[in-house]
């Protein structure tokens, strides 16, 4: 089992913190390369379809004079797509892209909600800094070297991008229930009591105390055979132990 | 201290409330993800997330290293996010922008853009200088192509409308203005030298060239073609400048909130504007690629659509005209 992950804790009016874990440049990496390849098969689609649309053969070579028609509706759109993708993606989705949906990590802001679109714009404005001299040269080191693996772009604007824990892969509460052992909530309280309250019974009902809760929740499977107090103490207590 | 048995029993207890956190989960799920009209339903949530709080510090307290307290931290994180996220209005946003968030940050930034202003025009007085005095320094600055057509006595950009299409020229125009005007913003990264540099540069450009044309008796061409686009153009690039700059005195100068907050505080504010410099910048490049280089537009008309456009840009930034009544909002301080 893990340990409470280190990231964003934030306080809470009910006393009780939030802990959201911090992505690190993995899983920002992961994220970015399947948006990358997303925005370029789409960019890409849009241009070869318009571009046979647009010739009506197959051919998507551009017309030899600037033709405005063809800037308009085959490349501008490609581009568009190409450079709008991540801040609209952010936008609509509130913090997610497709990319971070599938690596399972959400932008949000140091209060732990979706930002609003000023500061997904200015996170993505910084994206012409975070990509300096190349292959986002600026922000990949920041992400690896800052504490919190935020880029110049997160800094701008006061986002992190945190793990979006889904319940679903954690053991759910009945599994985990089950591995508690063949008490339910009402017999280990039962149990517990006894045990508790054991230096102060008289011997007889220790005996029969142990016997009736051994009976109850073993069943069949209870060894009932006669046997000191401390032997009957013992069989409690591996009953309270499985 | 609590014996094992106990510890158990109370685990045991708590895990038998796995129905209601499922529950608490699925609601806070839908309600994230859609609208809903039932007020009922959305106050249950604060139910949820007070009963998860409190099955979460008890799973802390019982069972730190189990499943169930990252189930119960996933659930009330959740829970805590949709509970908090505020409500999603795109044209309420846009309204508040235009209205109060632009013009309380162009506010903010008047200094920067005062200081900005006198840097792009000290620049261009240099370039001016300097070219007017050394006149082959404009290889510094122009290309060859650009030399050679105004020595041969005529601008670069006669014609230009028979090589380009008016409306990729303009998409061509905006699109680079639109970029350098982030790179502005954004180079105040670097302690506010890139802005500065930037700034700096398209000033001694602008001076240098001005000075060029005019030895070889173009410069009132020159004019002609740029006052209906440049007076807009030339603003927002010192607008944005002047939000680059506010981004680095925040690095160099952060006071008592600290480098990073101070930054990130600054960032945000003077970002606002740049949505602004993005639409005018769109106008400007229309203007550019459709007014500017038709040579049957006459002067009076380029002047009047320049002055106009740029008493448009003042109105946006700051925010009049105003509703009737509406109060003027108040600057915010960080």
């Amino acid at each position: 089992m893990s340990q409470v992950a280190p990231g964003l804790i934030i306080d809470s009016v009910t006393g009780i913190d939030v802990s959201l874990p911090v992505a690190g440049p993995g899983v920002r990496s992961f994220a970015f390369i399947i948006d990358w390849h997303i925005r370029a098969v789409l960019a890409l689609g849009w241009y070869v379809a318009a571009g046979l649309l647009y010739n009506g053969r197959w051919s998507l070579s551009a017309p030899l004079t600037n033709d405005a028609r063809w800037f308009a509706t085959v490349v501008l759109p490609a581009l568009a797509i190409y450079f709008l993708y991540q801040p609209v993606a952010e936008l609509a989705m509130r913090g997610r892209t497709p990319g971070k949906r599938s690596a399972g990590i959400r932008v949000v802001t140091r209060q732990g909600g979706p930002p609003g679109a000023g500061p997904l714009l200015v996170r993505n404005v910084f994206r012409l800094i975070d990509s300096l001299p190349a292959f986002y040269g600026v922000g990949l080191t920041l992400v690896v070297f800052t504490r919190e693996h935020v880029r110049c772009g997160d800094m701008a604007a006061g986002t992190l991008l945190v793990y979006e824990r889904s319940g679903a892969d954690a053991l759910s509460p009945e599994a985990a229930a089950m591995r508690l052992g063949a008490l339910d909530a009402a017999g280990a309280e039962i149990v517990a009591d006894l045990l508790q309250r054991w230096p102060a019974l008289t011997p007889e009902a220790r005996v029969r105390l142990a016997r009736a809760v051994l009976q109850r929740y073993l069943g069949p499977a209870a060894d009932l055979s006669d046997a000191d107090e401390l032997q009957w103490r013992a069989r409690v207590e591996r009953l309270a132990s499985r | 201290m609590e014996s094992p048995a106990r510890q158990k029993a109370l685990a045991a207890a708590l895990l038998n409330r796995a129905t209601l956190w499922r529950q608490a989960e699925e609601r806070a799920q839908r309600l994230a993800n859609t609208r809903t009209g039932d007020a009922a339903d959305a106050a249950r949530l604060a139910d949820d997330y007070r009963l998860l709080a409190h099955d979460l510090a008890r799973a802390r307290a019982l069972m730190p290293e189990s499943r169930t307290r990252e189930y119960l931290e996933s659930a009330y994180a959740r829970a805590h996010v949709t509970l908090h996220q505020g409500a999603w209005h795109l044209g309420s946003m846009l309204r508040r922008l235009l209205r109060e968030d632009i013009p309380a940050a162009v506010r903010w930034l008047l200094p920067y853009i005062a200081w900005t202003s006198c840097l792009f025009v000290l620049a261009a007085c240099a370039g001016y200088a300097l070219v007017a005095h050394y006149p082959d320094l404009i290889a510094l600055v122009a290309g060859p192509e650009l030399i050679a057509s105004v020595e041969r006595g005529k601008l670069w950009t006669e014609g230009l409308l028979n090589v380009v299409p008016s409306s990729v020229l303009s998409v061509q125009i905006l699109t680079n203005n639109i970029v350098v005007s982030l790179f502005a913003y954004c180079a105040g990264f670097l302690f506010g030298l890139g802005t500065l540099y930037i700034i700096g540069l398209n000033g001694f450009m602008l001076g240098a060239v001005f000075a060029f044309v005019g030895q070889h008796g173009l410069a009132q061409q020159l004019f002609s073609f740029i006052v209906a686009h440049g007076c807009v153009e030339l603003s927002v690039i010192c607008l944005s400048g002047a939000a680059g700059a506010a981004v680095g005195e925040a690095l160099i100068r952060p006071g008592a909130a600290g480098r990073r907050d101070s930054f990130r505080a600054a960032a945000l504010r003077s970002g606002d504007v740049l949505v602004a410099c993005a639409v005018l910048l769109v106008g400007a490049g229309l203007i550019e690629g459709f007014i500017s280089p038709n040579p049957h537009v006459p002067l009076g008309t380029r002047v009047a659509v320049g002055v106009g456009y740029w008493l448009a840009m003042l109105a946006l930034l700051s925010g009049v005209p105003r509703r009737p009544g509406a109060a003027r909002p108040q600057t915010r301080r960080d």
